[in-house]
């Protein structure tokens, strides 16, 4: 005997019909998520965790990633990547700020051209700045014209944060003009209107609301720059090692991934913690406005 | 009480080599209510955002209390805006939008605090201090806008159609609150709105204004009743329009007849514009009256019917209690003073005549969306 009780209701099939299609839609993100970021995160944990030869589970990677040498290694990481991130953002503020206020046509000429290097491979880019810096580079060739030089331009922590900060620029721009561009034209009136000057405008309306894309400029900025290798390798000597550049040689040259393993899984917890930080430090009545 | 505070002295302004403003002349007294009236593109916001400071015009004198400040910035103004969209601040909440301006004129903690609630009181927001803006109705974003406006004590409150965003009964009992606000504190109100309605109800003085130029200065009452020409009669209210020659005083011909009119000071034969009120015509028998016509049109509005009638090829609105049907042959009577005499002007036969009735509805209710 059948119990017609049983039987769903018209209401339940339809809902199961459309999470059946929500599924399908989300299916092949979840996949790629699962093969190419879940699993390989499983990987790095489970070198992080084990012995290079005995392949048994260890603390010992980890316990090495918190000594001092490594230590002082990641301190200077997230100190250069700082400071990298403050200089971004105190030469693209103006920029983002000025391409903001133009006419639209002059707008998307302008943000295109800040745009343009980044058409350009990472790698050459850094390399153009060799060409330029170097003892006997364009830069000094130009100034020994006029009897001046060589200066010593590269293998400091001046060029690195440079080559920092000339590769990641316009990940700071790029946030800050659609943040600055969407204020309305009509607050900053309503500012004047209320007794503000052009400074104080900008210190109680333009500012605050620009917050957001502060925020999400440092973090663009600061994330790819904490993790970066390469451009210390060019342009910095070897007290301007940075943290990507020793997980790199731990794979390529030191061939002890199960260390590289450690170091990047420290990284990634730094990282997070500092944007934690970043975004909590824009309050959070930002509402989530932040993009990363 | 009638001291003049703001004058605007053959106020011009251009953009692009197109004319807004032309030869703008006018006072505005102390105390007053102002309204700037017109039709979108009339040049009413723009003279507003002058008074402001927001806009430089192109030539022409603003002077405030006998003083030149075509070049004082907005800042520097006694004068305070309520925007169009309301312009509230985001990333402040309720108290501290109104704060807003008390706090960049460093005003000492308590005071500030004292005149906030006193604001917060008059725009009945108490309690919504700590509210975030988005998270507001529309009429009390506008009550925030008014409260931030008024609480720094302007001489002078400007106000860009602010009650444009909101319904009907809304904003009905917003024009009551503006009028008791304005009243009470005893400031200049200056009002730019294309609600006629609007304007006739709030108003000491009405500005007409249309194409860039004043069309007519005056009291509610006598722009209603005595308008200068055929743009401003058509504007204000409902009116026929019809051609007509002034035979001599008080007395003007039109539709082949003579009526006894009370407007003098024409030259003999003259052309004139004759404005007839819809609701200021009686209807009588057919053969009872000055002229007779036949209904073609009735719609009911709610407190009368709006019926149109042929009268030899020409129709007029009649706005009548009584009911009278399509077909209806009816005739109309004219006292002295429902009739109203203008001088020809560059809108004559442009407006007052309703054989496309429907369609003038249209215009209108398209212009009002496009102020959006």
């Amino acid at each position: 005997m059948k119990n017609k009780s049983s039987q769903p209701p018209a209401k339940c099939l339809r809902n199961r019909k459309q999470r059946a299609t929500t599924f399908l839609f989300t299916a092949p993100y979840i996949i790629w998520m699962c093969v190419f970021i879940l699993i390989p995160l499983g990987v790095v944990f489970f070198y992080a965790m084990t012995d290079a030869n005995t392949g048994l589970f260890t603390f010992a990677n980890l316990s090495k990633v918190f000594s001092p040498a490594f230590m002082k290694i990641f301190g200077r990481s997230i100190w250069y990547s700082l400071l990298a991130s403050a200089i971004c953002l105190v030469i693209g503020y103006p920029v983002a700020y000025f391409i903001a206020r133009q006419k639209p046509s002059v707008q998307r000429t302008l943000y295109l051209l800040v745009m343009l290097p980044m058409c350009m491979s990472f790698l050459l880019r850094t390399l153009a700045w060799v060409g330029l810096l170097q003892d006997t580079g364009i830069i000094n060739r130009f100034l020994g014209l006029f009897g001046i030089g060589p200066l010593h331009l590269i293998r400091n922590t001046g060029a690195v944060i440079l080559g920092m900060v000339y590769n990641y620029l316009p990940y700071m721009i790029m946030p800050l003009y659609t943040v600055i561009m969407k204020i309305d034209p009509l607050l900053i009136e309503a500012a004047e209107d209320l007794g503000c000057n052009s400074r104080r405008t900008f210190q109680k309306v333009i500012f605050p609301l620009s917050i957001p894309g502060i925020v999400s400029g440092v973090t663009m900025v600061f994330v790819p720059a904490v993790s970066t290798f390469y451009i210390s390798q060019k342009l910095g000597s070897t007290s301007t090692t940075m943290i990507g550049d020793v997980i790199e040689s731990q794979f390529k040259t030191a061939y002890n991934p199960n260390l590289g393993a450690a170091l990047s899984l420290v990284l990634m917890v730094l990282i997070f913690v500092c944007v934690g930080i970043m975004n909590r430090f824009a309050g959070s009545d930002t509402e989530g406005q932040v993009v990363v | 009480m009638s001291r003049k505070l703001i004058r605007l002295h053959d106020l011009v302004m251009e953009f692009d080599g197109e004319r807004i403003l032309d030869n703008i002349n006018l006072y505005i007294n102390d105390h007053e209510f102002l309204t700037l009236l017109g039709p979108s593109g009339c040049g009413k916001t723009t003279t507003l955002r002058i008074i402001g400071g927001f806009l430089t015009p192109t030539s022409g004198d603003v002077l405030f209390d006998d003083k030149r400040i075509n070049d004082v910035p907005a800042y520097e103004r006694q004068i305070n805006t309520v925007f169009q969209r309301y312009a509230l601040f985001p990333h402040l909440d309720v108290y501290d939008n109104i704060a807003f301006g008390l706090r960049v004129s460093k005003l000492p903690k308590a005071e500030i605090d004292e005149r906030v609630n006193e604001m917060l009181e008059v725009v009945s927001l108490k309690g919504y201090e700590n509210r975030k803006i988005s998270a507001l109705s529309g009429g009390q974003q506008q009550r925030v806008a008014i409260a931030r406006a008024l609480v720094n004590r302007p001489k002078v409150l400007l106000l860009d159609e602010p009650l444009g965003a909101l319904d009907l009964r809304l904003r009905k009992d917003m024009q009551n609150e503006l009028k008791r606000i304005q009243q009470a504190m005893g400031i200049t109100f200056i009002y730019v709105t294309h609600d006629q309605e609007e304007a006739l109800a709030m108003s000491d003085t009405i500005v007409v204004m249309d194409k860039g130029r004043i069309q007519q200065i005056g009291r509610p009452e006598d722009i209603y009743n005595e308008p200068k020409n055929a743009f401003v009669a058509d504007f204000i209210g409902e009116s026929n329009i019809l051609d007509g020659v002034m035979l001599a005083d008080c007395q003007v011909k039109f539709f082949g007849r003579t009526f006894q009119c009370v407007d003098k000071g024409f030259a003999k034969n003259e052309p004139v514009d004759v404005v007839i009120r819809p609701e200021d015509i009686d209807i009588v028998a057919p053969d009872g009256g000055h002229l007779s016509g036949t209904v073609t049109s009735v719609t009911f509005k709610g407190l009368n019917y709006d019926i149109i009638v042929d009268f030899k090829g020409f129709k007029w609105l009649i706005q009548t209690t009584d009911f009278h049907p399509v077909g209806a042959h009816i005739g109309i009577r004219l006292t002295p003073e429902d009739i109203h005499v203008m001088p020809k002007s560059e809108y004559s036969g442009q407006f007052g005549d309703y054989s496309s009735y429907s369609a003038e509805y249209d215009e209108l209710t398209e212009d009002a969306e496009n102020e959006e």
